[in-house]
């Protein structure tokens, strides 16, 4: 904020305004941004959708398309104004100088040109480099990024490359130039956790290596706890609190970051004690931004006039200079404490009565036979799954991309049949039934809530239409009780009747998903099967989806089939948990064992790999090698072997292991025999594993 | 080149302006940001002018038309050029070019969109089976469509109409027969991807019957495409009948028809230019309006 011009500022902010030119008016998306980023120093950008947050990272390359502008303040990047430059010269900057990191990487690489290729033409075009120069050079660059063997990828095309290994060349081509500020807008979204654990970890030791700043882009607080110096919050277009990561962290001051902690789930306690608090209401319309605090409407401690008479400066929390809140009652708060005991979810005694059970569950993809009769690979999606869901209780299944979660629910709810095994529903055997051949009462007794709310309700017709015509199928009743009946369980779901003419597009993603629910248990279901409902909605919905799903159950007494790769979320939720990998079952048992060791080596990395919201926990983080193994291959041993941190030796290759009981119906495949495992993990981490540096120190 | 480089380096297609309200406005109520998205651009307003206008002429034909479609005015054979009398001139027989123009567009705008309405509804159900449940049907009429798409269907057209004779009917019916497929392809493709989305998935989950999917859950939202195929398709179907009327396969005479006044006319061309250039420039007219109309919705109405 001072005009000092200090050498080791790379990017300052000063009272940025950013704004987009809409038919309806101008939304003001971004408000008076004040920022300063040093040399070798790592900020993060933390918002849900809609903050602002993805404009910020546009405007800092004056990228901001047709409708969009700098509409004040200024943004100095090397004590050069971004709004003032030409063409040319932002041109010389970007890419160069300015490096940027987007989420799905496969977009960012252009499939019909060598890896080599791309990352050679950045610096051949910024530094007129030669081309064996560039060669070295990105073949260096490869190796920083932790490829084994750089000609080889240089040679291969983007969609030879897993999701992770594509990220980390992205990551390649924009350090390749060494530039100042390392821009990354949500780099991780869409990769499995342990790809993205390793990916963090390679980003946090390559800004530290070539002393680059970087401003990390994020919704989710806990990656930015493990990753970042400095955080700052943003909401609606304001940095509500700002400040050295473990100082925002330990004494969080604003109520918006205290909603966010409140509504991350955490490893180490699950709904009985510990609640998730969502924040409730909406983010605030651009176009009509509330006067005074942007989150007053939203605040439990909200006064009027004092929150909304005028607008909150942001002023520095006393005995922490570096850390800034803009709330005018950020002193008088109550200290943040994580909430204790919800009381309301005390674990009721249940009698354990099997609802739906599978044995041997099986499924093959057998490609169709091309025009010369030749069959692609038989892919192995599901292989021998027993599991159980009691009534009234949550099974949660997690596992990694491509482990056959999504497979088991829509073999279970019928939308894709199995290949061998059973699946019985309340003594009926359902595995080989297609949804078109189940019975009326089978349909009604199983429903489904599914992962995408953009594409789980019709948008060519309104909620009340969606909602009744499920009644009406599902019970039978007539149109006018079918509406009454739409009412009482859009109230369920905590919506408001006027949402029943809505359409889909007049929704936002929480009250899709909330919609979704309401016509999953419009045939009072005795099982809901939710593959991944909340992951693709901000954290503070997260957190109401779940609470809504946990009080659902609560009352009704459905079981639920929770599918996810959150396992935060899933210690939150379930009662039993399913640990997945490549179609087998590495672990079953009651979610308080599987979280205590002896775990499966693969739920180890896992667990170590789930950031959590605390800069000070100094957890290993099991690193794991490689990629998924393709499913088109039965693995002779252990699927797990070809990256196992633990691998014991070639029994593990050739033979399958042995599915080993503990107690409480704890089960875990491993050729290590649980007494050895337990012993094993609570000596410590295996080799290969990384300790993070404590956030903050250089 | 540098550019390049950066579009390279940047990792993505610079913003559109829907694209980073999109990112920018994420989960908001987006009933505030709709007026940017719908209403009609110029092209739309333009295409749906012209197609306006021609269908107003269409209607009042019998009582804006000066003369009579058919009827000869003897002196004006010598001097057919545009006059107070006859404002486009008249053709070699004396008719009045004006008044055939308009009755013209009656014949036009009655056998097209019923031509491209019943290929349109054939069509669809054939997409919409074939799509959905994929197999033998889709085999059928995907291979039938790749069959009319590499012959030459105005040879079809002059076989079938020379067997059974040029009526308003058969030329309905053969266009309907030829497109049908086509658009089929269309609602085809439209089908395989809507029928993945989960709201399908849900609606069987409820025991919906496969009509009911098709007609009710994805048809819907195949509208936009549709619509906009139809339009394109009217402006080929007016290119089609006249180029029927051209190759004297056309609509019967002696009533106006566009293509048979060119094809009349057209060995006049050096003398008097006119009496074919009109009905041309009304075919064209009619073709762009579809054109710009289709063009215009597809815009409006985004990806």
């Amino acid at each position: 904020m001072s005009e000092a011009p200090n050498p080791d500022t790379v990017l300052q902010l000063d009272s940025v305004r950013l704004s987009y030119d809409l038919r309806a008016g101008e939304a003001n998306v971004v408000r008076g941004l004040d920022l300063t980023l040093r040399r070798g120093e790592a900020l993060g950008l933390v918002g849900e959708s809609g903050s602002g947050k993805s404009t910020i990272a546009y405007a800092l390359v004056r990228y901001l398309g047709p409708h969009g502008r700098i509409a004040g303040g200024r943004i100095l990047f090397e004590g050069r104004d971004i709004a003032a430059m030409s063409e040319a010269e932002l041109r010389q900057i970007r890419g160069r100088r300015i490096a940027m990191v987007y989420q799905e990487p496969i977009s960012s690489l252009n499939p019909v040109m060598t890896v080599g290729r791309q990352l050679t033409e950045v610096p051949r075009v910024h530094e007129a480099l030669s081309v064996a120069a560039a060669r070295g050079r990105a073949e260096a660059m490869l190796a920083d990024v932790n490829f084994a063997d750089p000609a080889a990828i240089m040679a291969r095309y983007p969609h030879q490359l897993s999701g992770g290994q594509q990220q980390r060349i992205v990551i390649a081509m924009a350090l390749i130039s060494k530039p100042a500020l390392l821009i990354m807008d949500e780099p991780t979204t869409g990769l499995d956790v342990t790809v993205e654990a390793a990916v963090l970890e390679l980003v946090r030791q390559l800004v530290r290596r070539h002393n680059t700043a970087l401003l990390f882009i994020s919704h989710n607080l806990a990656t930015v706890a493990g990753l970042c110096d400095r955080i700052a919050v943003l909401y609606g277009g304001e940095i509500v609190e700002e400040g050295p990561i473990r100082q925002v962290f330990a004494n969080p001051r604003h109520p918006y970051t205290h909603g966010l902690l409140d509504s991350l789930p955490r490893l180490a306690r699950n709904k009985h004690d510990m609640p998730l608090r969502s924040i409730e209401g909406h983010a605030p319309s651009l176009l009509a931004r509330p006067k005074g605090c942007g989150f007053a409407p939203r605040c439990r401690h909200a006064e009027t006039p004092r929150c909304t008479a005028a607008e909150v400066a942001s002023t520095a929390v006393p005995g922490e200079s570096e850390h800034r809140v803009r709330c005018v009652k950020a002193v008088e708060l109550a200290p943040w404490r994580p909430l204790a005991t919800a009381g309301a979810h005390d674990r009721a005694p249940h009698a354990r009565v099997t609802l739906l059970s599978t044995e041997a569950l099986a499924k093959q993809y057998v490609p169709a036979g091309g025009v010369f009769g030749r069959r692609g690979a038989t892919v192995h999606a599901l292989g021998g799954i027993d599991l159980v869901v009691n009534r009234g209780q949550t099974l949660a299944i997690v596992g990694e991309s491509g482990c056959g979660k999504s497979t088991f629910a829509r073999v279970v709810s019928g939308l894709d049949t199995a290949s061998a095994g059973r699946v019985m529903l309340d003594g009926d055997e359902i595995a080989m039934l297609p949804v078109e051949r189940r019975s009326a009462g089978i349909k009604r007794k199983l429903q489904m809530v599914f992962q995408n709310p953009e594409s789980t309700l019709n948008p060519s017709h309104t909620v009340g239409h969606t909602i009744a015509r499920a009644v009406r199928c599902l019970k039978g009743l007539s149109p006018r009780a079918a509406r009454r009946e739409a009412e009482r369980l859009l109230e369920m779901v905590q919506l408001l009747p006027e949402i029943l003419a809505r359409k889909p597009a007049q929704l936002s993603g929480g009250q899709k998903q909330r919609v979704a629910i309401a016509r999953a248990l419009a045939g009072d279901p005795d099982v809901v099967v939710a593959d991944e409902p909340v992951s693709s909605l901000d954290v503070s919905v997260q957190a109401a989806i779940i609470n809504l799903l946990s009080e659902l159950q609560a009352e009704r007494d459905e079981s639920l089939i929770f599918i996810s790769h959150d396992l935060a979320m899933v210690r939150y939720l379930a009662d039993h948990v399913a640990v997945m990998y490549l179609g087998r079952l590495a672990e079953f048992g009651p979610v308080d064992a599987l979280f205590t060791p002896p775990y499966h080596p693969y739920t180890e990395a896992l667990l170590s790999a789930v950031p959590q919201p605390d800069p000070d926990q100094r957890r290993a983080r099991i690193i794991l090698e490689g990629s998924l193994p393709s499913t088109s291959v039965t693995p002779k041993g252990c699927p797990f072997a070809s990256r196992c941190p633990r691998k014991v030796g070639a029994v593990c290759e050739e033979t399958p292991p042995p599915m080993q009981h503990g107690p409480g119906g704890h089960r875990i495949a491993c050729h290590i025999p649980l007494p050895d495992l337990l012993r094993l993990q609570a000596a410590g981490p295996p080799t290969g594993t990384v300790f993070p540096p404590l956030a903050g120190s250089a | 080149m540098s550019k390049m480089a950066f579009d390279n380096m940047s990792e993505v297609a610079p913003p559109s302006g829907e694209q980073a309200l999109r990112a920018a406005i994420g989960g908001l109520d987006v009933r505030g940001i709709a007026p940017a998205r719908f209403g009609a651009s110029p092209m739309t307003l333009t295409g749906l002018g012209i197609v306006l206008f021609w269908i107003v002429v269409a209607l009042l034909a019998p009582l804006i038309a000066p003369y009579p479609p058919n009827a000869t005015d003897a002196l004006a054979v010598a001097h057919p050029t545009p006059s107070a009398a006859h404002w486009l001139g008249t053709d070699h027989l004396g008719r009045d070019i004006l008044s055939r123009v308009l009755w013209g567009a009656r014949r036009v705008l009655t056998v097209a969109p019923v031509a491209v309405l019943a290929a349109a509804i054939a069509g669809t159900l054939l997409g919409l089976c074939a799509g959905y449940y994929r197999g033998v049907i889709d085999f059928v009429v995907s291979r039938i469509a790749d069959i009319l798409l590499s012959f030459p269907v105005i040879i079809l057209y002059m076989i079938v109409l020379a067997m059974f004779g040029s009526s308003a009917l058969n030329i309905i019916l053969v266009i309907a027969v030829t497109k049908a497929p086509i658009i089929g392809r269309i609602v085809r493709g439209l089908t395989l991807e809507l029928r993945e989305r989960d709201y399908v998935a849900a609606a069987k989950m409820r025991g919906e019957t496969p009509l009911h999917i098709m007609l009710v859950e994805i048809l819907p939202n195949a509208r936009g495409p549709l619509i906009v195929d139809m339009c394109l398709r009217m402006g080929y179907t007016t290119i089609t009948i006249g180029v029927l009327g051209f190759l004297g396969i056309g609509l019967p005479p002696p009533d106006p028809d566009w293509g048979g006044m060119v094809k009349d006319t057209y060995g006049l061309m050096s003398v008097w230019p006119h009496m074919s250039v009109i009905p041309c420039a009304a075919i064209s007219s009619m073709v762009v309006g579809f054109n710009l109309l289709a063009i215009g919705l597809r815009e409006d109405t985004g990806p």
